[in-house]
Formats: structure tokens, C-alpha cells, sequence
């Protein structure tokens, strides 16, 4: 049995293709995923984010906790409501998840983690925070609702009225608890919205009321394409347990200059970085694809995340391949029987409206 | 999904048309294109090539996936659309007006053995199932 968010039966009325993500039964697109994706980099659109996990971590000593249990550095969190994006390792410096912090207050820190890594993570932090006295609180009393586009801030302000004012100034990466609501100045496709926590209970009538603002419901398909434009890794596909974050195009997120321990540091600096995670542009006709082969001249790689760019209407993809090589470099794609041409690009491929390359 | 009564249809989703001079015409069904989503690549056979029944000899990609076409019956590929491989959101809009190649049968009783429009959607609603 698939589970459900509480905007199941919205998207049913909604005319979404339904599909199983990962246990998860969840629409894939409500017509053209294509349109959906010009919709959020053009207009706005909203995304049903219920699968993913808030989890609230509380007690004396949180920022000790996530201090080690992280590696991103929680003192970067320094003002109520700023966020963080980190990656949470294993011993062996692979990524369990990746996630995004919340600074609450000194005693509260709020996590939002993946839908297929929840249970894994809740049950990792839990065995971390053992001899704590910490509490550990998974969050499905909360839905996520995410509005993005150039134009998603000011309808999230139309169906909430007053959060105008607590938002307007408010930076990216920065979010503000609002009556019922958790806003968020964060997302998942290179544009601006905002990510709004609320209460289950309230989840239809909030997607309903901003179907009647004009927000358009968009589907994974065209969460995929976006994130990708965007250059945001995904977890499972471009990083997992079993890569080494420093070659996943993680580098920036994981701080190896303080003098804190957390846990995979150890591991991590001990460990070659053989490899690096670039930008291709398919050069020849078709669809690059997640594990295709990539010819360089110093060895093989793999493509991690590959797809049709609806912004600019060719192939693009993630690869991890050797060191060495640099952005306009020409390396070829094994596609079935044919070596096709690809140029390696630093990313974002494309973000606010348009393309970057 | 629209199944046109006048064509036959293959379990691997491909509608096949009898011409007047006895080639036949190939294109994926309008339900292949659904569970497909928006098509954004397609690379036919070359005309002149000789197909097993059941070979691979076309690619449709969508955002979403890569899918094969298989020949539904042996022949000697005698046209390809060059239309659909520009604009492969054409089969999108209209499945059985995109023809992708046409085959000159190599047994002109072959198209007879694939499946009729009812024995098609019968399929269709199996695998909805």
C-alpha cells in the first residue's frame, strides 16, 4: 500500500498522472511536464513536498549535537530562522542524507530531511543522541507546501494574509514561524518561494487556495528538470552512502577548516579525491541518462542526473568523472551503440528564468 | 486513450497501419505516449534496412524515459518520417497521425497475427490493473 500525503485527493481532482516514488504515491505531472517547468521558471507553481520529513531536535545542547552530527558548520546559524544546507555522513564519509537545517532557538533546531531516507535518518540521529538529553521529534503533523517562480512570494502573500510583513525583507535561506505556518525562503528549482510548513490538517485548503490564485500544480517530473537546471544534487542519484561528497560537487557544504570533529571527518581527510562532478552539454542529438558511460582522455566517468533541458532545449547532465578535465572540454557519451558528443560546463545550467551557459 | 478500429497493434505499444500498396506504417499508440510523457527525441531506422520481427529499430525519448520500437512484423524499411524525428512532440499531439517509418512486409500475412483494436485495449486495461 502506498502511502499518501494529505494532498492526495487534490491532485486526484487536479488530473495528476500518479506515480510510486518510493513508497510514496505521488503525481508525476498534471499534463505536460514540459509546460509545468516553463510555468515555475516563467510564472509560479506549487509542488507537493509532504513526503519529505520535518524532524525538531530539542534540548540544552542541540548545536553541540549537530556540531558532530553534521558536516556543515551549525555555528554558521547565528540569528533565529536562518538555514543551513548540510550533508549528514556516515563514519566512512559517505552521505546518509542531505538536509536542511533551521536555527529556532537555542534549544530547538528543526531538520528537514529526504521521503526515502526519513526512517534511516531519524533512526541514525536517534542512536547519535544516545546519552543526550535530547528529544528527537519526526513532524507528519506537518505538510510542506512548496511555492516557486518569479512570482510565487506574492501570491503565498495573497493566501496568507499578513505574511507579507514578516517576509517581504526577509533573505533567502532564512525562514519565520507565522501564526501556523513555518515560512521558508528556500526550494529545490533556482528560482525564488517560498517552502510553507502548516498543519496537515489545513494542507487541502491551502493547495486549493493558491489553484485559485493562479498557482499551478507541478509534478516530480518537472521538480527533476528544475533542479537539475539548477545544479542542486539529488540524493540517491548524484550522492549516496557510497560516494565521497568531496566528489560529488559537495565540497562547499562540508567544513573541513574548523577545529570541530563530526562524524566521517576523519574519514573523509584520509580519503584521495579522484574524481569530480561537472556539467555536460550534450552536443549531438538525444537524452543523456543517469549511469551512461563518459569517455575522457583521462578514463571513464558516469553521468549521476541526466535529462532534456526544457530552458535550453537540449541534454544536460550531472557526471562524476576523473580530475583533470575542465569546463569546455569535449568528452563523448556512450548512448547505446554510438560515442555521442557532450562539452563539460561548470553549473547551474539555468536559474531565475534562464539559461546560465 | 483513443484506439483506432481500422489499425492493429503490437504488445510493445506500436499501432501498425496496411497501406493500399501492402507496406505498412509504424508509429507508438497514444497510450505508449501517455505513460511516456512529453517526447523530446525520436531516431528512426534508415530506410533500406532489413528488420526481424521484434527487433529494436527506433528510439522515442521523453524527459522522462527512453523507450525502444520494436518492428512489429520482418520487412525492408521503404520510408522513415524525418518530421517526427524535428519535432517529436508531434506524437504527443496526435500518436497516429505521427507515423515514425513504413516497412515493405516481408510476408504480407504477417500484419494479420497482431492484435486487433479490442484485443489492444484489452491490454491496455490489463496493465492499468
Amino acid at each position: 500500500m502506498l502511502k499518501q500525503t494529505p494532498l492526495n485527493a487534490a491532485h486526484r481532482d487536479m488530473g495528476a498522472k500518479m506515480v510510486d516514488f518510493g513508497g510514496w504515491d505521488m503525481p508525476v505531472n498534471y499534463g505536460s511536464q514540459i509546460e509545468e517547468h516553463h510555468q515555475v521558471r516563467n510564472d509560479v507553481g506549487m509542488f507537493d513536498v509532504c513526503h519529505m520529513l520535518v524532524v525538531d531536535v530539542k534540548g540544552d545542547d542541540v548545536r553541540g549535537f549537530l556540531r558532530g552530527l553534521v558536516a556543515n558548520n551549525v555555528d554558521k546559524l547565528t540569528v533565529s530562522g536562518k538555514a543551513l544546507y548540510s550533508c549528514m555522513l556516515n563514519p566512512e564519509g559517505g552521505v546518509i542524507d542531505d538536509l536542511i537545517i533551521y536555527f529556532m532557538t537555542e534549544d530547538w533546531f528543526r531538520i528537514v530531511v529526504n521521503a526515502g531516507t526519513a526512517d534511516k535518518d531519524v533512526a541514525w540521529m536517534q542512536q547519535q543522541a544516545a546519552g543526550r538529553a535530547l528529544t528527537i521529534t519526526p513532524r507528519r503533523d506537518l505538510a510542506m507546501i512548496a511555492v516557486q517562480g518569479p512570482n510565487a512570494r506574492a501570491k503565498v502573500w495573497e493566501a496568507i494574509p499578513g505574511s507579507q510583513a514578516v517576509t517581504e525583507t526577509m533573505k533567502p535561506f532564512n525562514a519565520v514561524e507565522f501564526e501556523q505556518y513555518y515560512i521558508a525562503r528556500t526550494g529545490y528549482t533556482g528560482e525564488d518561494g517560498f517552502e510553507i510548513m502548516l498543519p496537515v490538517a489545513e494542507a487541502d485548503a491551502m493547495w486549493r487556495k493558491l489553484a485559485g490564485l493562479g498557482v499551478k500544480p507541478i509534478g516530480l517530473g518537472a521538480r527533476d528538470t528544475l533542479r537539475l537546471e539548477a545544479g542542486m544534487n539529488l540524493y540517491g542519484q548524484d550522492m549516496d552512502e557510497t560516494t565521497n561528497p568531496l566528489e560529488s560537487g559537495l565540497a562547499w557544504t562540508i567544513d573541513l577548516k574548523s577545529e570541530r570533529d563530526f562524524i566521517g571527518k576523519s574519514a573523509l581527510q584520509s580519503r584521495d579525491i579522484n574524481l569530480q562532478l561537472v556539467g555536460l552539454l550534450l552536443l549531438d542529438k538525444g537524452v543523456l541518462r543517469a549511469h551512461q558511460v563518459v569517455n575522457t582522455k583521462h578514463g571513464a566517468g558516469e553521468i549521476t542526473s541526466g535529462t532534456f533541458s526544457p530552458t535550453l532545449q537540449q541534454s544536460i547532465a550531472l557526471a562524476r568523472i576523473p580530475l583533470g578535465i575542465a569546463p569546455g572540454a569535449e568528452v563523448t557519451v556512450t548512448v547505446r551503440d554510438k560515442q555521442l558528443k557532450a562539452k563539460v560546463v561548470s553549473y547551474p545550467f539555468a536559474r531565475n528564468g534562464h539559461s546560465l551557459i | 486513450m483513443s484506439i483506432p478500429a481500422d489499425l492493429k497493434y503490437t504488445a510493445s505499444h506500436e499501432w501498425v497501419k496496411t497501406n493500399a500498396d501492402g507496406t505498412v506504417t509504424v508509429g507508438i499508440t497514444a497510450h505508449a505516449q501517455d505513460l511516456l510523457g512529453d517526447m523530446v527525441f525520436v531516431e528512426n531506422p534508415v530506410v533500406g534496412r532489413t528488420l526481424a520481427a521484434g527487433e529494436e529499430c527506433a528510439v522515442v525519448e521523453s524527459v522522462k524515459a527512453a523507450s525502444d520500437v520494436y518492428a512489429p512484423i520482418a520487412g525492408v524499411v521503404v520510408a522513415s518520417n524525418s518530421d517526427v524525428e524535428t519535432s517529436p512532440e508531434t506524437i504527443n499531439q496526435d500518436a497516429y497521425a505521427a507515423w515514425m517509418f513504413t516497412i515493405k512486409p516481408a510476408n504480407s500475412a504477417d500484419v494479420a497475427s497482431l492484435m486487433d483494436a479490442a484485443a489492444y485495449q484489452a491490454l491496455v486495461e490489463s496493465e492499468a490493473h
